[in-house]
Order: C-alpha cells, then structure tokens, then sequence
C-alpha cells in the first residue's frame, strides 16, 4: 500500500510540474531530492552469466548484463552511486588466472564509486591486492582496517564524501576480522580495530562535522550470526548516526532491506543481495527540505 | 523487473529547482528493493567485447588437453578407498613430497584427505585444466602436520567413526564387519605412540575441516606453498595416461 502511495504521489508531482508551475513550485519547500544507490557484494569473480545448466542459478548473473541495467538507471537518475561491499575476488577461474585485474577493470568501467574489502580480497595476499589497484578506478573505503604496517598503507580511505545534486553522502567501511579466517601470511600486518567503536565514531563525524544528509556504511561484517560475533544487525541496533548498512559476507539474499532500530530510536536500513551479481541492490532515498511525513519522519516504502 | 516511474522527468525538475539553496535537508522516504541480473537484462556490448579476449585466453588454456583419463571415476565407487580418491591422495604424496624434502630433509610419511573435499567425478577422455578445478575448486594448500603417535591413533579413532572413504596414501588400513581398526601400519611398519609422523592434508583440514581435530596443535606444521589444485594440474600434465585403481589400502574385511 505504502509503495502504491508513494508512486501515485511520484507520478502526480511529476505531472504538475510538466504542466508548467516551475517558477512558483522552485521555491517550494516540499519538493524533493532524489539519490540512488545501487549495490552489489561478493560477486567473487563471477564474470559471465551461470549457464542454463546449471543446477542453482541458471542464466543468473553476468557482468555485461548488470552493465546495461546500471546505465539504464544512471539514464533515470543521474544521481546514482556505486557501491561494493567487498569479496569482489575469488570464485572462477578468471580471478586464479588474471588475479582480479578484469574484475577491477568492468568494475571502472560500470563506474564504481566505491567498494569496501573483503576476507577475499586477501587470497592473492596484500601484494596481490596492492598489484591490482592500478585496475581500480574507484575508492577502496576501509574504516577499520589499519593498514599502517602494510604495502597498503596510503591506499584506501578511511571514509569519502560525495555529494550528488547538493545532497552530502558520506561513506565510510567496515571489514571483518581477518584472524581465524584468511591465513596471517596472506593478510600480513593489517589490524583488526572493533567495527562498533569505529562506526560510532565515523559516522559522528560524518554526520555531525562533515554535515552528511545520509551516512552508509559498506559492510563486510556479515547480515546475521547466531553467536556473538558482529553482524550488520548488531552493528544497525548499537550505533547512532547510520542511513544504510549495505552488507556483504553472508551471502544473505534479503528480496528487500531490513529497518532496524538504531540506538538513538531511528530507523536504519540494513540490506545484502546475496552473491556472484545475481541481483543489483538499489536503494532510493527522497529528501526533503522539510521533514513532514509520519511521526519518524521517514516514510520506507520496502 | 524496474517499476517505471518518471523519474527521468523527476530528476530534471531537480536540476532546475537546485538552483536554490537548500538548508537542513532531510530524508522523507526510502525505496528499497533488489532487481535481478537474468535473460531480461541484455549484455552490455562494449563491456562483452571487453571480456571476449580475457575470457577466449582462458579457455583455451583450461581447455587444452594434459592427459587422458581411460575410465569415468567417481568418489562414491568403493566404500572405504576409491580410485579417484587414491588418485588424489597419491598426487598430494607424488607432488609435495619432493619439496617437503628439498625445504627440511623430512619425507611426508602419509596423505589423509577428505571424502567431501573430492568436489567432482573425472570422466573417461581428454583431461584439462578445467577438470582439475571441477575436482578441486577452492583455493586449498597443501600442508604437512608433523603429529605424534598419540595424535594418530586419534585419527585412526576419526577413521572409524567417520566410515567413509577418505582418500590416503602411504598407510594401510583393514577394519573388520563393524567398522573397527584390526591393523593399521604406516610406510610399511606397525605405528609407534613414541615417534612423530609426517601427514599431509589441506589446510581447511589443518584447521579442524570435517572435524579432524587431531590435526590441532601439531608437533611442527610445514608450509609447502603449493595448492592442492596446482598439484593435480601439475600431475595431469607429466602424466600421458591416467592409472588411477582401488585397491586395499583402507578395506573392510566380513
């Protein structure tokens, strides 16, 4: 019912505008912002499509598909980023013969944004990941990650602003713990800081110093454990000032985001498209210059 | 799969109306969903001319022939030792041995590897490249655990439990009706509880895989750099044809 709402709302301001009322409606306060966030994660290598035989994913997938699908939606809103959760290297033969270079390189020419890393990102070692970045023309964000003894060192960011039609979008990354999972020859001296501290502490920055209308974090925490260890959902209930957790790890194939309620008492989407580029995320976010709608003031239509 | 809004129209009224300045913007409403890559999306034809010589190269190289495989063999063949598996398991005794040797003067004195970790069968033909990443699609290495006697017949007590035909090499092992271990001798000689022994398996068995918790805290663990998949390329391509047989080494006698 929500989503129906919303797209006859769509569709009724769209028309009123085309009818001609811009000079009056400019000034407007209701009127809205649109930004578009598009996602994938752990797509470990998976460059051509599964075939039709294939017994789980048949004619699923494809890099050149998911090309076309993002263009189409960039053409809708140019006002789209790109983002990677991480675990881009590992799967087929294309990582164990060209050492994530081609993933890199369709991942510049999609026009990422951004990717966090992954446990997976260590398989060739840190040197087979720091070979590869001059194939990457997009941020590596990692926030949690200290990569100050390492060849990495000076490589990725801690966090990154952008800012898209005047709305400021920070994003910052979060990694899992290497130790017990990628062997400490691969993954070196990178040291493992505790994700909640770290997103506490990024997104207060982004939020309040940086003044970001969204915060999204890149997580390769993983969506959901039965043990204690941290997942996005812990992550989205114990912090303050995050939008979006865009999750990876898991291979968690959630049809739609989850809300969350963060500690503060606000909503926080935390959503994963499970794995190998079968499925594109896309998250739409609507702001406004005056907050009016239902009493959390964000209405999620999901 | 895309519900078609104007949003085309929408955004261009953004650009018009951003020309004034916006203050305390705030989020009013969120649209989450996932669309999926399928025959609906067409393939991006820069991007797939883009992909063409990366993926021809690859193919050929996994396509090229090493060696010829005279009959279809699967994991599930035999009950407790299969010829498929006694391939594997000799590769890993054949291939890492030499440079266990070379890097500390030891010899590997027996392979265990696991049933679950075989992950296809290996048809009669030409065998590629490609084969060796059906049999063994992850990236696993092989390792030596140096483990003491005791930690043996902690395996040997694994054996027995697990009643299945996980590969070996370089041991041999007779169980009788009910599954339990009537001789067991490694290279040729009764186990000793006083020495140590040289095992080689992957790492994810290393780690605890399949449970194999013996393999935990070994006297001494060498690294031979190698993965389990480089082995059995390595193997296809000295090898003209494959001889790969079930014998006794790991039986269950009535």
């Amino acid at each position: 019912m929500k989503r129906r709402n919303f797209i006859q709302q769509t569709t009724a301001a769209t028309a009123f505008i085309s009818l001609g009322g811009l000079s009056s409606l400019a000034m407007a306060p209701a009127y809205k912002k649109h930004i578009t966030i598009l996602h994938t994660n752990d797509v470990h290598s998976h460059i051509d499509p599964f075939g039709p035989d294939d017994a789980r994913n048949p004619n699923m997938g494809g890099v050149a598909r998911r090309a076309t699908l993002i263009e189409k939606i960039r053409k809708e809103n140019p006002n789209t980023l790109l983002l990677d959760a991480g675990d881009i290297f590992q799967g087929t033969p294309y990582f164990n013969f060209y050492g994530g270079e081609l993933e890199f390189k369709l991942m510049s020419k999609m026009k990422y944004d951004a990717s966090t890393i992954g446990n997976h990102d260590f398989d060739n070692g840190i040197e087979g990941l720091y070979a590869q970045l001059p194939h990457a023309e997009f941020d590596f964000i990692s926030s949690n990650y200290d990569f100050s003894n390492t060849i990495m060192d000076g490589h990725t960011q801690p966090f990154k602003v952008f800012k898209k039609n005047g709305v400021k979008i920070g994003i910052f990354g979060l990694g899992v713990e290497l130790d017990g999972l990628v062997t400490k020859k691969l993954y070196k001296e990178t040291q493992y800081l505790d994700p909640v501290e770290i997103a506490q502490d990024m997104s207060r920055k982004l939020k309040k110093e940086q003044k970001c209308d969204l915060v999204i974090c890149l997580s390769h925490l993983g969506y959901e454990y039965q043990h204690d260890k941290v997942s996005d959902i812990k992550l989205a209930r114990a912090t303050e000032n995050i939008d979006l957790i865009i999750g990876g790890h898991t291979h968690t194939f959630l049809e739609k985001p989850t809300v969350e309620t963060n500690r503060a008492g606000k909503k926080v989407l935390v959503n994963q498209v499970g794995c190998y580029g079968l499925y594109l995320g896309r998250i739409d976010f609507f702001l406004d210059s005056k907050n009016n709608i239902e009493a959390n003031g964000v209405k999620i239509a999901v | 799969m895309i519900a078609l809004k104007n949003i085309g129209i929408l955004a261009f009224s953004l650009l018009i109306l951003n020309s004034c300045k916006t203050e305390n913007l705030r989020l009013s409403e969120i649209e989450g969903k996932r669309i999926a890559i399928d025959e609906n999306q067409q393939a991006d034809a820069e991007v797939e001319e883009f992909i063409q010589p990366y993926r021809e190269h690859l193919n050929k190289t996994l396509d090229s022939t090493l060696a010829y495989n005279p009959r279809s063999m699967n994991k599930s063949e035999g009950e407790l030792n299969t010829a498929l598996g006694n391939m594997m398991a000799d590769i890993v005794m054949q291939q890492a041995n030499p440079i266990l040797k070379s890097r500390t003067g030891k010899e590997i004195d027996m392979v265990l590897l696991n049933k679950g970790g075989i992950r296809s069968g290996l048809d009669k033909g030409e065998v590629n490249a490609r084969s060796a990443y059906g049999l063994m699609p992850f990236e696993n290495e092989i390792v030596i655990a140096e483990l003491s006697g005791d930690k043996i017949l902690e395996m040997l007590e694994y054996l027995e439990r697990a009643k299945t035909a996980h590969p070996v090499s370089g041991i041999q092992i007779e169980m009788n009706r009910d599954f339990k271990i009537t001789s067991a001798t490694i290279q040729g000689g009764e186990i000793d509880p006083e020495r140590t022994y040289f095992v080689a398996t992957s790492d994810y068995l290393q780690q605890g895989g399949d449970n194999m918790n013996f393999f935990q805290n070994p006297v001494a663990l060498y690294n031979v750099d190698y993965k389990l998949r480089n082995a059995i390329i390595d193997y296809f391509q000295k090898t003209d044809t494959i001889k790969a047989e079930r014998d006794n080494r790991f039986i269950r006698k009535n």
